[in-house]
Formats: structure tokens, sequence, C-alpha cells
């Protein structure tokens, strides 16, 4: 019977992650083209928003995968914290840039969205804050990997710096639902399905979210396969030095 | 084939384009790394076993 933890040995991980990264990627493409085709040229407006309704097929899966990316990030972490597994820590690693260019769009693209909807193009709302806020964390946490020579160490830091940040991370899933304040809408997507968009905007919104998970997932395993081969390169150079 | 966009025309396409360049930029670059990484470390491998023979 084979474990999870097997792929915690980086040749294990790159072999495997090597026969499955073109599925996941060929998939990405396929579902990120049909659902942004879909939404921006099959949908009608809203009676209340107009067109730009149609961003929300762009806005929604990027803010969900800024705040997926980092809850990822959090579990590779803990991860590493607990049971000492490089590709944990690689792989969070590998997960941030994701992170940080999705938690861009979902903030360019709300600026965007809000200018002709709210009057403004940023408010300090505890949804938009507590995002700006993840941002910054996102930064943060890239930098400090960058500034520090000694992997483990590196690892050790970023992994309690991404664990404090998840309660922005949270906040920005949860903000709206616990402060009744703000321009934000409520949640695009809850559990209780009357309360919903329509399906006309819902479908194409659901395979866009699949286009940008397995975007975002096919970027974070290849991300993680080059961490794991520039450790290994550090690795071997610094044993080569040592003589 | 275009659909009306209406007075947010520029809203809407402004989100498309700033988003998709932003995630073409993201894959190119990561792939950039990525081949570059894979050749040197090869290159590297190769080189140590030649080295030691």
């Amino acid at each position: 019977m084979s474990s999870v933890w097997e792929y915690a040995n980086p040749k294990k991980f790159i072999q495997t992650s090597d026969r499955v990264l073109p599925v996941i990627a060929a998939m990405a493409v396929l579902c990120l083209v049909t659902g942004l085709i879909w939404g921006f040229f099959f949908t009608p407006d809203d009676y209340k928003q107009g067109s730009t309704v149609k961003i929300i097929f762009i806005h929604v899966p990027s803010a969900l995968m800024a705040i997926n990316a980092w809850l990822m990030m959090v579990v590779a972490s803990i991860i590493w914290i607990v049971r000492r597994h490089h590709v944990s820590a690689l792989a969070a690693r590998a997960a941030a840039p994701v992170g940080v260019v999705m938690t861009i769009i979902a903030l360019a693209t709300g600026a965007i969205w809000g200018q002709p909807m709210w009057g403004t193009w940023w408010a300090w709302d505890p949804r938009l804050t507590s995002f700006l806020i993840l941002f910054l964390f996102y930064l943060g946490y890239i930098a400090l990997w960058a500034a520090i020579e000694n992997d483990d160490t590196a690892a050790d830091l970023t992994s309690i710096l991404c664990i404090v940040g998840s309660v922005f991370a949270l906040m920005s899933r949860y903000a709206v639902n616990f402060w009744n304040q703000g321009l934000h809408q409520p949640a695009t997507l809850t559990v209780k399905t009357d309360s919903n968009i329509a399906d006309v905007f819902y479908y194409p919104l659901m395979v866009s979210i699949a286009g940008f998970m397995l975007f975002c997932i096919a970027l974070i395993v290849l991300g993680t396969q080059t961490e794991i081969r520039a450790r290994r390169m550090r690795a071997l150079m610094a044993r080569e030095r040592m003589g | 084939m275009m659909p009306d966009l209406g007075r947010y025309a520029e809203a809407v396409l402004s989100s498309y384009a700033v988003s998709l360049v932003l995630l073409v930029l993201l894959a190119a670059i990561s792939i950039r790394r990525a081949r570059r990484v894979k050749r040197e470390l090869d290159a590297y491998e190769t080189r140590l076993r030649r080295d030691r023979g």
C-alpha cells in the first residue's frame, strides 16, 4: 500500500509529477479557455451591473485562488515544521509567486470593477483591506525566502510567517460574513444554493474556477520541481566547495 | 461576434487584458525558469560525473 509520504522523496515527486503535469496543464488550458470564452461571449448583461458582470469570471476565481494558494502554503508549512519534508517547504515556496499574481489580478479587477459600480477604485472595506494585507504577506514571504541563505532556516521562518498570515487569508474569505459593513457584496458562492448567482452566470463561473485552479496546480507542481532541482544544485555545489 | 459591452466596455476589456497578460507572463516565466534550472542541473551533474571519472 503506497503512502502519500512517498512523495516527500524528491526523486519520486519529480517522477510522478512529470507524468501528471501535462494532463493537468492541458485540462487547465481547456477549462480556462472554455470558461472565459463562455463567460465573455455567451452570458447576458446583469440587470443592475450591466456588462461589468463579465468581470466576475476572472475576479472571483483569482480571489479564490489567492486565498487557496496561501492555505495550501500553510498546510505545506505545517508539514515542514512537523515532519521536516523538504518537498513540502519547497512546494510552499513555489506556490507564493502563483498566489501573489492571483492576488494582483483580484485586486486589479476588483478596482476596475469597483470604479463604475461604487464610484471609487478603492475603499478601506474589511474584505479589500484584508486582501491588501494578504498581498503584503505574500511579498514578505517571497522576500524572506530570498533573504536567507540557509534553506532550512528560510523554510522555518517562512513557515511561521505563513501561519501568522493565514489569519488574513481567512479574513479575506470571511470578512464579508462577520463584518456587516463595507462596499463589497456578500460571497458570490455559498453552500446555500438559493442565494447563489443565476445559473446563466454560475456554470461558466464554475468552469472558469476549475480552469484557474488547475492552472495554479500546474504552476505550483512545475515550480516545486524547479525548486527541488535548484536546491539539489545548491547542495552539490556546496559539497564540491567543501571538497 | 463581439458582445455589446455598452458604456462599461473599457472596464470589462481592461480587466480581461490585464488578467490575461499576467497569466501568460506567469506561465512563461515559470516554464522558462524550469527549463533553465533543469538544463543547468543536468550540465552540472554531467560535469561532476566526468570529473569523478
